[in-house]
C-alpha cells in the first residue's frame, strides 16, 4: 500500500497545479492577515476564502486527477494487488498532498498571526474539509465511466454544498416561520460539511453574538462538549461513509 | 489450471459472454479466435479479475478467484492497448512495476535486450509510438517469469522484426511448460505457435479443440483456411 501511495504523491507532486494551489492560498492568507489591523477579523475574511476554495479545489482536482489516472488505475488492477488497496491507496495520496498543500499555504500563515484555540480548529477545519471532498469525489468517479458526467457531477455537488444548501435552507426557515426552528437547524447543519465547519469557527468567534437566537441555541449545542464530539464525529462521518462506499463499488467495478 | 464453468457477463443489453465454459492446461498454447465483439477481451479480463462475471465462476490452481488477488502473481499480461500513466517515463514504468511484484527470483529481461528499451528508459509514456507502447506491454508481460501468459493482439503494431522476436519468445516459453494464451486476428502467424484453438462467436464459446483436430475436421492444412471454413459455416 506504501509503494502505491508514494507513486500517487510523486504523481501529484509533478502536476503543478497542487503547487499553485498552496501559493494562492499563501498568497491570500498573508494578503488578508496584513490587510486587516486585527487579526481575528482577518481571520473571519480568510475563513470566507478559505470555505469556497478549499471544498472547490479539493473535489476538482481529485476528479480530475482519478479520471486522468484512469490507465494507472487499469495497469495496477491487472498486477497481483487488492483492489481495496488500490482505491484506497489513490484516496490516501489525493488526501495527503491535499492537507499538505493547505497547511503549508493556509496553516503556517494561521499559526504565525493566531496561534491560538481558534486557529488551531480553522486549521483541523481545512485539513478536514480537504479530506472529506476528496472522499466525495470518490464517490463521483467511481459512479460513471463518463469523464466529463464525472466532473460535471462533482461541480454539482460542490454548488450543492456551497451555495444550494443554503438557499434550501433559507426556504425551510421562511416556511416554518412560525415554527421552532432552531433545533431542527442543528440537525440540518450536520448535513452539510461547509456549514458545520462555518458555524463551529463563527462560534469560537465573537461575532456568533451577532447570530441572534439561533446563534444562541447553536452555542448552546456546539459550545458543549456533547456538540464538539458531534459535529467532529458528524464531520469523520462525511469522510467515512463516501470512502466506504466506494471501495465497495469499486471491488465489483468492469475495467 | 484455468478452469472456467459457466461464466456470463452482461454490458447493457449486450451479452459480452454467454455461458462460456472451458479448460485451460499446462503446456498449453491456445489461441482464442473469433470475430470483433465475440467476447475474446472480456475473457482474458475476467480471468484476470478486471471484469467481474454476473454468474459463473473462474478457478484459477482450483482457487476461485472471486475476492483473490494473489494469483495475478502468476500471470503476465500483455493488454490489447496498453495504456500508461503519461507522465511516466519507460524507467519509471518497470521500476514500479518491479517495485509492486517484488520479486526475489531472477527477472526475465529478455525481451528489454532485444527490444533495445534501455535505450528508451528516460522517454515519457505519452511520447511513444503504439508500438513502442506494445513493446513495453510484452516486456512487462514476461520481466517476472510468470507461469501463464495473456496476450491480447501481442503483434498488433508491432514491426516485422519485433513481431518476429516476440513470436520466438512465446515459442520459447511454450517450451517451458507455461500456458499461453494468445488472441489474434493475424491466423498465420498463429500456425506455427499454438497447439489448441478456442472459437468465440457473439459471447458463445463454440468449440475448444486441438490444432490437429479442427486440422481433421475442416480438411484443410492452414489454420487460416481452417477458420475461413467454420466461419463461413
Amino acid at each position: 500500500m506504501k509503494k502505491i501511495i508514494k507513486y500517487v504523491i510523486t504523481d501529484i507532486l509533478r502536476n503543478k497545479i497542487v503547487l499553485v494551489y498552496t501559493l494562492f492560498l499563501l498568497v491570500a492568507s498573508m494578503s488578508v492577515f496584513s490587510l486587516e489591523d486585527n487579526n481575528s477579523k482577518g481571520l473571519l475574511s480568510l475563513l470566507n476564502i478559505l470555505l469556497i476554495v478549499v471544498p472547490l479545489v479539493s473535489i476538482i482536482f481529485s476528479t480530475i486527477y482519478i479520471y486522468n489516472s484512469a490507465e494507472f488505475i487499469e495497469l495496477l488492477v491487472s498486477q497481483p494487488l487488492k483492489r481495496k488497496t488500490i482505491w484506497l491507496s489513490i484516496f490516501t495520496g489525493l488526501a495527503t498532498s491535499l492537507s499538505i498543500a493547505f497547511f503549508i499555504g493556509a496553516g503556517i500563515p494561521v499559526l504565525i498571526y493566531q496561534a491560538n484555540m481558534i486557529g488551531f480548529t480553522m486549521i483541523l477545519i481545512g485539513l478536514l474539509l480537504s479530506i472529506i471532498f476528496v472522499a466525495i469525489s470518490l464517490l463521483a468517479t467511481v459512479k460513471t465511466r463518463d469523464k466529463a458526467k464525472g466532473i460535471g457531477a462533482a461541480i454539482m455537488l460542490w454548488l450543492y454544498f456551497s451555495l444550494l444548501f443554503d438557499g434550501l435552507v433559507l426556504f425551510l426557515l421562511f416556511q416554518f416561520a412560525d415554527y421552532p426552528m432552531e433545533k431542527p437547524m442543528i440537525a440540518m447543519s450536520a448535513l452539510n460539511p461547509i456549514d458545520l465547519s462555518r458555524i463551529l469557527i463563527l462560534l469560537q468567534l465573537d461575532v456568533s453574538a451577532m447570530m441572534g437566537y439561533t446563534g444562541a441555541v447553536f452555542k448552546d449545542f456546539f459550545g458543549t462538549t456533547t456538540g464538539i464530539i458531534f459535529s467532529f464525529t458528524t464531520l469523520a462521518l462525511w469522510i467515512g461513509l463516501p470512502v466506504w462506499y466506494s471501495t465497495r463499488k469499486f471491488n465489483t467495478k468492469d475495467l | 489450471m484455468i478452469i472456467a464453468s459457466n461464466v456470463t457477463k452482461q454490458f447493457g443489453k449486450l451479452k459480452a459472454l454467454d455461458n462460456v465454459s472451458t479448460t485451460c492446461n499446462k503446456g498449453e498454447c491456445i489461441a482464442l479466435i473469433g470475430p470483433n465483439g465475440s467476447g475474446k477481451t472480456t475473457l482474458i479480463k475476467s480471468i484476470l479479475g478486471m471484469v467481474v462475471p454476473d454468474s459463473g465462476f473462474i478457478t484459477f490452481k482450483d482457487k476461485n478467484i472471486l475476492h483473490h488477488w494473489q494469483y495475478r502473481d502468476e500471470i503476465g499480461y500483455m493488454p490489447q492497448i496498453g495504456r500508461y500513466p503519461d507522465n511516466m517515463t519507460i524507467g519509471h514504468v518497470l521500476d514500479m512495476m518491479k517495485d509492486i511484484r517484488n520479486k526475489q527470483t531472477a527477472l526475465d529481461e529478455d525481451l528489454i535486450q532485444s527490444f533495445q528499451l534501455h535505450n528508451l528508459v528516460n522517454k515519457r509514456m505519452r511520447t511513444l509510438s503504439g508500438g513502442t507502447r506494445q513493446k513495453v506491454s510484452a516486456a512487462l508481460a514476461f520481466l517476472f517469469d510468470p507461469a501463464v501468459l495473456i496476450l491480447d493482439e501481442p503483434t498488433a503494431g508491432l514491426d516485422p522484426v519485433a513481431s518476429e522476436l516476440l513470436k520466438e519468445k512465446i515459442i520459447a516459453e511454450k517450451e517451458k511448460g507455461k500456458l499461453v494464451l494468445i488472441t489474434s486476428h493475424i491466423l498465420s502467424e498463429l500456425d506455427d505457435l499454438v497447439t489448441r484453438i478456442i472459437y468465440m462467436q457473439d459471447g458463445k464459446l463454440l468449440f475448444h479443440k486441438s490444432i490437429e483436430a479442427l486440422r481433421q475436421d475442416t480438411g484443410e492444412d492452414k489454420l487460416s483456411k481452417a477458420i475461413a471454413r467454420v466461419m463461413t459455416k
